[in-house]
């Protein structure tokens, strides 16, 4: 119990020693002691994950839930109270595992990305916090808890994506990231609340216990109380899987995610392998059991959003010339893919597989996207730029890079013996299960990663640029071993994670899921990630006026997915045009001139009463004197007057 | 010789003026304090005739006087010990100086 309250609250240490002391230490330490207390944290989870799942997780063959620290925080009544706990279940073991590792490999890389930066520490300090942050999320037991942890997530996000923060741009990505997170948070909230009125309870056990069983009287009360002609239930988890959504930038929260990658490259890691992003997915994935067995109309809420998002993301991947930002739409596409294929499972055996292939999707995708924002980093700092354009025949220059980079790609391709290949089978499967629309659209969007990435890739390492401007001492290009080793670690994980028999480990009701390749089934797939591999290849191994003259020649439609679909300007028009301009100006008037204008005229007519008042109290004696003798000649007067 | 009531009247009301005015006009505070003992004798006066011209088997207005007479000792007391003070701090009993309850 001791080694699992240190595995979050060792890198909160870390936070508090750097954030305080940092500027005393010198060089690079900070980064060595932040990596020393991620590398204990991560064995800490390891042995954690070891005896979870081999030794004590299970009880007749079933994985149980297992409370294993809780104390109460706040207690409201007898029923609901916050309490502090942390709830061990295959997916929270399985978070903590690619958590820590992929914070460990971003922690150890650092050291060398981040060296010469002002503020090294610093730095250390916020992606320390930011482990924690997620540590303690997945980790929760409690759906506020969840919320606590949730909002310190976003909150380090921000202090990370702003980081450089005499960068306008960063500053601005930064303030948009935490506020349409936080916009999308406050539907999780009232979500919460409801859910929470609804099952009167806030504790995770408790709650999903409630709200599965047919005859309890909180899930009946929710389902029969209605609001605008939907149940209070589909509410309440709709306005969680909102703020889900947000969290994992899905359309249409996903507007902050591109920009999100004005932060540092090892940020970028982070955000997108372990922390963050899959938070939204992760959320959903807990809440699973009551969307499945009492209220499957959210689930295809999360199928519509998650399958939009892919394919969204995947069609504007293709036309980004910024190496980051086509590995942001690629990480939305895959969150995508995480999220419908939660969508299109439904409870019970073979029925859940879409529960089981999509955390197996997070796992494997854990490995190959941080590896490719590792990757971009070095490329990055290779080439001192992050458009697609002036790089090109690098592979000569960074071999290891090169290489690993590849087979991150092989494997968000899908292509098999690789972990994406293994992960996206299920996914692909458990949606031809449920529905054949949601499965051809996967498909379509699997070939479009498959060309994307290859995209990337070819343009990266491949064509020759115009200008060949890159630094040529030989010894320093990759960055030695601190950059080389994650690199490395991270790629045998996405080459050989797919054999992992997850279904084993993973499920939704915690029973053993059988899951096989079926070759055949896998067939069609492969066979169109091959294509679009092929198609990269055509277009853009050598350096030719192919790509421009296919893009011309798709026209209007081009500039649109260029733009990104104009979301972002859609969002500025209604928040400048409609928000400010027809509530913003008239309510600042209102301000302004009714509620302020009242208050200024009553304090001036006090003191202009006041100001006209004060003379009469001049201090002299004999002037009260001659009024009061006055004041009573003249009640003489108008007495005597009277009679 | 025989005074009238309405004789010591107009003698008590010229005094108590003549009281008011010397409140008003002077500026030091022991001759203001003059002109109060003054107004309060032109009253004591009132007290006095009334007692003695209407109702003279009674002694009520007498008492009162002997009242009055006691509490203008006691005024004089305490305002003379008033103006000491004032004298002490501003250097000055006169009245336009002592303006200011502050310091």
């Amino acid at each position: 119990m001791t080694s699992l309250l240190l595995i979050p609250l060792l890198p909160f240490a870390v936070f508090l020693l750097l954030g305080f002391f940092g500027k005393k230490i010198q060089g690079n330490a900070s980064g060595w002691i932040a990596s020393v207390a991620m590398l204990a944290s991560f064995l800490l989870s390891v042995t954690t994950a070891a005896d979870y799942f081999f030794i004590s997780g299970k009880t007749d063959g079933v994985f149980q839930t297992i409370v294993a620290w809780e104390i109460p925080w706040l207690k409201f009544s007898e029923n609901l109270s916050i309490n502090m706990g942390i709830l061990l279940d295959p997916i929270s073991v399985m978070m903590l595992l690619v958590v820590t590792l992929v914070s460990l490999m971003v922690h150890v890389y650092s050291i060398k990305y981040m060296k010469g930066e002002e503020r090294y520490s610093v730095f250390f300090s916020y992606l320390s916090l930011f482990t924690f942050s997620m540590l303690g999320l997945v980790m929760s037991s409690n759906l506020f808890q969840i919320y606590i942890f949730w909002e310190l997530v976003g909150v380090s996000s921000f202090l990370l994506i702003g980081f450089y923060y005499d960068k306008p741009s960063a500053v601005k990505a930064s303030k948009k990231a935490f506020i349409v997170t936080r916009f999308a948070d406050l539907g999780f909230l009232i979500g919460i609340l409801i859910l929470a009125f609804g099952a009167d309870t806030l504790d995770f056990h408790t709650l999903i216990n409630r709200l599965t069983d047919s005859s309890s009287s909180q899930l009946n009360g929710m389902v029969t109380t209605g609001f605008l002609g939907v149940s209070v239930l589909t509410w309440g988890l709709s306005l969680v899987f909102i703020g889900g959504a947000g969290k994992s930038a899905m359309f249409p929260l996903h507007i902050w995610l591109p920009d999100a990658m004005e932060g540092p490259t090892p940020v970028s890691a982070l955000i997108h392998a372990a922390t963050m992003v899959v938070a939204g997915v992760y959320l959903v994935a807990r809440l699973f059991p009551v969307m499945a067995l009492s209220c499957p109309a959210v689930l295809d809420l999360v199928t519509t959003v998650g399958l939009l998002s892919a394919a969204m993301a995947a069609v504007i991947a293709c036309t980004q010339t910024d190496i980051k930002r086509i590995l942001a739409y690629s990480t939305m596409s895959q969150i995508g893919y995480m999220m419908f294929s939660l969508g299109v499972a439904r409870w019970g055996g073979d029925l859940s597989l879409g529960y089981t292939a999509s955390m197996f999707h997070l796992f494997t995708h854990a490995f190959f996207k941080a590896l490719l924002f590792l990757g971009a980093g070095v490329v990055i700092h290779h080439v001192h730029s992050n458009e697609l354009k002036d790089m090109g025949g690098l592979r000569k220059h960074l071999p290891v890079t090169h290489l690993t980079f590849l087979i991150a790609c092989l494997a968000i391709a899908g292509i098999p013996p690789l972990s994406g290949f293994f992960s996206k089978e299920e996914i692909l499967l458990a949606s031809w299960n449920h529905s054949k629309v949601v499965y051809f659209i996967a498909l379509f969007t699997s070939a479009l990663t498959a060309f994307y990435m290859f995209r990337l890739y070819f343009g990266i390492f491949f064509a020759s640029p115009h200008v060949v401007k890159y630094h040529e001492n030989g010894a320093h290009r990759e960055g030695g071993a601190v950059i080389l080793l994650p690199l490395l670690l991270l790629c045998t994980g996405a080459a050989l994670a797919g054999f992992i028999p997850f279904g084993n480990y993973v499920s939704a009701d915690g029973a053993a899921l059988h899951t096989e390749v079926h070759f055949d089934f896998a067939f069609a797939p492969v066979l169109l990630s091959l294509a679009g591999i092929l198609t990269a290849m055509m277009m853009y191994k050598t350096q030719s006026e192919l790509p421009q003259k296919i893009s011309n020649s798709f026209g209007v439609a081009y500039r649109w997915v260029y733009h990104k679909f104009f979301v972002d300007e859609l969002y500025l028009f209604f928040t400048k045009k409609i928000l400010f301009k027809a509530v913003g100006r008239p309510a600042a008037w209102i301000d302004r001139k009714v509620v302020d204008g009242s208050v200024n005229i009553t304090a001036d007519a006090a003191e202009t009463i006041a100001e006209g008042m004060r003379p009469w109290q001049s201090g002299r004696v004999q002037e009260y004197a001659w009024w009061f003798v006055a004041g009573i000649a003249v009640m003489v007067i108008v007495v005597m007057c009277w009679k | 010789m025989n005074i009238t009531l309405h004789e010591i009247l107009i003698f008590s009301a010229a005094l108590f003026f003549i009281g008011v005015y010397g409140f008003l006009t002077r500026r030091n505070m022991i001759t203001m304090l003059m002109a109060v003992e003054l107004m309060l004798n032109s009253v004591n006066i009132n007290f006095i005739a009334f007692n003695k011209y209407l109702w003279n088997h009674q002694l009520d207005g007498v008492f009162f006087t002997l009242f009055i007479i006691a509490i203008a000792a006691a005024e004089a007391a305490v305002a003379i010990a008033i103006i000491i003070h004032v004298y002490r701090h501003f250097k000055s009993i006169d009245a336009e100086d002592a303006v200011e309850l502050k310091n």
